[in-house]
């Protein structure tokens, strides 16, 4: 897996200050659409670390965002985001360190299906006992925007484009972040894992220990991205934690292409925008995104990040 | 002393036996040559000291250390490298780059794993030695899938060199190789006895007698015989048993 060069992270930062400036032109239902849309790319990005960089498939990943989006649930009303947002890493952290212990020991297709019992295991703890909440979730209080003490009171008609910023801020530096770790030791040694991970073992890689590193730390930057869309949605509900939300994430590193860090950001904008697109022209929405995605996925094996290259 | 000490060594898969009762003592400086025909369990050794097999039966030490039960990453980076019979490179990757993620290998320690690789010198630095050593430096820059056969021999040996062991295990390393290449491998074995206990899997016979200081025969998972080249050469034993297939 590739990192962008130096012209690559240049158009993306004209890209997010584009972004920035949509307060300017579009109405708050674009907004909207463009909050969700980085979520997706912040969700679709922690699992790139997995599936990109560490060749872990996993069909679990949406727990963790689930589990993110319930720590707004589950902790007092009212705290500052400063508070909620490291809570809400750190539980779904922990939940990945749980998971990511018995998962990992096995490879391929039986990691699929480890992380795909372990996801559903959490979806039921949310869906069926009184930790979620109920099955059809629950609304929850946003957390405060308080910075150094100062709360930011914003008017109900600013609130997406406040949402956009925040929802901006966060994918830039997770983003950053990744792409700084990709060139650590760390990250090289986790490409190689996905090259060739016996050869790794022989050289002297505790691969295990290496793998499971990546596994909490995808788990909670996944917890970031639950936790944007609870503050989002002021609302939280079992499906966010659903094995189907974990394979779309999938499909948007599919579509954005696997061989590039910034892949799955181009995949969530292209599969939010082909959502909202194919439901402007036909009530079979589905059938139109699967049939675009199955071409894109044809005609771009690297997917659209290959398209610059 | 020894460097590597195997006693007893067994292995079973279900009811073959690979490896029998096989013990064996690398030192340092010194070249080791496991001959015997396809199938004798040469392989099998290797995997067992290398770690990647469990032995059914026996012991492995590595200076004063029992490392029978210790896993394969825990042995490399106690010092085992080793090559395999099978290449197994990250082919993707260029030479380069397989060779410096052996090198960072041996330095990368936790609190060593959020460094910037490219600013990290001596891994590079390491790599490049070992890329030089087998000659393989004008290579550096090309994928590893895109090599000769054997340049991914030679890119093999250089990846269990970068990571700085003390004990070598090298399978078949001139296999498939034409006699220039062999020639070429063969002087570097030679070298590289000379710093590191070496344990040699091969079948080119005349570069075994040519580098080995010690040999064992290995039939059916047996040391059928051990010695020095000469003593070997002169066995009636592994003239029928081995040699005799060769000729
Ligand atoms: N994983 C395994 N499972 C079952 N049998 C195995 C396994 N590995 C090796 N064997 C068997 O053990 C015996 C020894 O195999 P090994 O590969 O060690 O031989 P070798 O001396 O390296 O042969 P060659 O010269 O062909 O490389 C063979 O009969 C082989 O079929
Ligand atoms: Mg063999």
């Amino acid at each position: 897996m590739i990192v962008a060069g130096r012209r690559g992270h240049l158009l993306m930062a004209l890209a997010a200050v584009a972004i920035a400036c949509l307060p300017l032109v579009a109405s708050n239902y674009h907004l909207q659409l463009a909050s969700t849309a980085l979520v997706a790319a912040i969700f679709a990005l922690s699992l790139q670390l997995l599936v990109g960089a560490g060749g872990m498939v996993s069909l679990g990943h949406a727990a963790f965002f689930g589990i993110g989006a319930y720590a707004v649930h589950l902790l007092p009303p009212g705290l500052s985001v400063l508070l909620t947002l490291p809570a809400a890493a750190g539980l779904a952290g922990a939940a990945a360190l749980l998971v990511g212990a018995m998962a990992l020991r096995t490879r391929g297709f039986f990691f699929l299906m480890t992380t795909l019992a372990f996801g559903q295991m959490l979806f039921f703890v949310f869906h069926d006992t009184p930790l979620g909440g109920g099955k059809d979730g629950v609304f929850v209080t946003r957390p405060a925007l308080e910075l150094l003490g100062f709360v930011i009171d914003v008017p109900r008609r600013d609130r997406p484009a406040m949402l956009l910023w925040l929802n901006l801020g966060l994918l830039v530096a997770v983003y950053a972040l990744l792409a700084a770790l990709m060139g650590t030791l760390f990250g090289h040694a986790l490409r190689g894992i996905r090259a060739n991970e016996d050869r790794m073992r022989a050289l002297g890689y505790d691969t295990g220990r290496i793998k499971l590193v990546a596994f909490v730390l995808a788990g909670a930057l996944a917890g970031i991205a639950g936790h944007a869309q609870a503050m989002a949605d002021a609302f939280v509900n079992p499906e966010m934690l659903a094995w189907h939300h974990g394979a779309e994430a999938l499909l948007m590193i599919l579509l954005g292409g696997l061989g590039a860090l910034h892949g799955p950001i181009l995949g969530a904008f292209a599969f939010v925008g082909l959502g909202e697109a194919s439901t402007l022209i036909t009530e079979r929405q589905r059938l139109v995104e699967g049939l675009v995605i199955l071409a894109v996925v044809l005609a771009l094996p690297r997917g659209l990040a290959g398209l610059g290259r | 002393m020894n460097a590597l000490e195997a006693e007893g060594l067994t292995r079973r898969f279900g009811g073959l036996t690979a490896v029998a009762d096989v013990s064996l003592s690398l030192a340092l400086g010194e070249l080791h040559a496991v001959i015997g025909p396809n199938g004798a369990g040469k392989s099998t050794l290797v995997n067992l000291l290398a770690g990647e097999l469990r032995p059914s039966a026996g012991r492995i030490r590595l200076g004063a250390e029992d490392i029978t039960a210790w896993p394969v990453f825990r042995r490399a980076r106690a010092g085992i490298g080793r090559s395999f019979q099978r290449t197994n490179l990250l082919r993707e990757a260029t030479v380069f780059e397989n060779a410096r993620l052996a090198a960072q290998a041996a330095v990368f320690a936790p609190r060593r794993w959020l460094r910037a690789a490219a600013r990290d010198a001596e891994p590079i630095e390491r790599a490049g030695l070992a890329l030089d050593r087998v000659g393989l430096a004008a290579r550096a820059a090309l994928p590893a899938g895109s090599l000769s056969h054997g340049e991914m021999r030679l890119l093999e040996i250089a990846m269990a060199l970068a990571t700085r062991p003390a004990v070598l295990l090298l399978d078949e390393p001139l296999a498939g190789l034409g006699p220039e290449e062999g020639e070429r491998v063969a002087a570097l074995l030679r070298g590289l006895a000379r710093d590191h206990a070496v344990l040699l899997v091969e079948h080119d016979m005349d570069v075994v007698f040519a580098v080995a200081d010690v040999l064992t025969v290995m039939v059916d998972g047996r040391v059928l015989e051990r010695g020095p080249p000469s003593a070997i050469r002169a066995s009636a034993a592994v003239r029928d048993a081995y040699l005799g297939h060769a000729a």
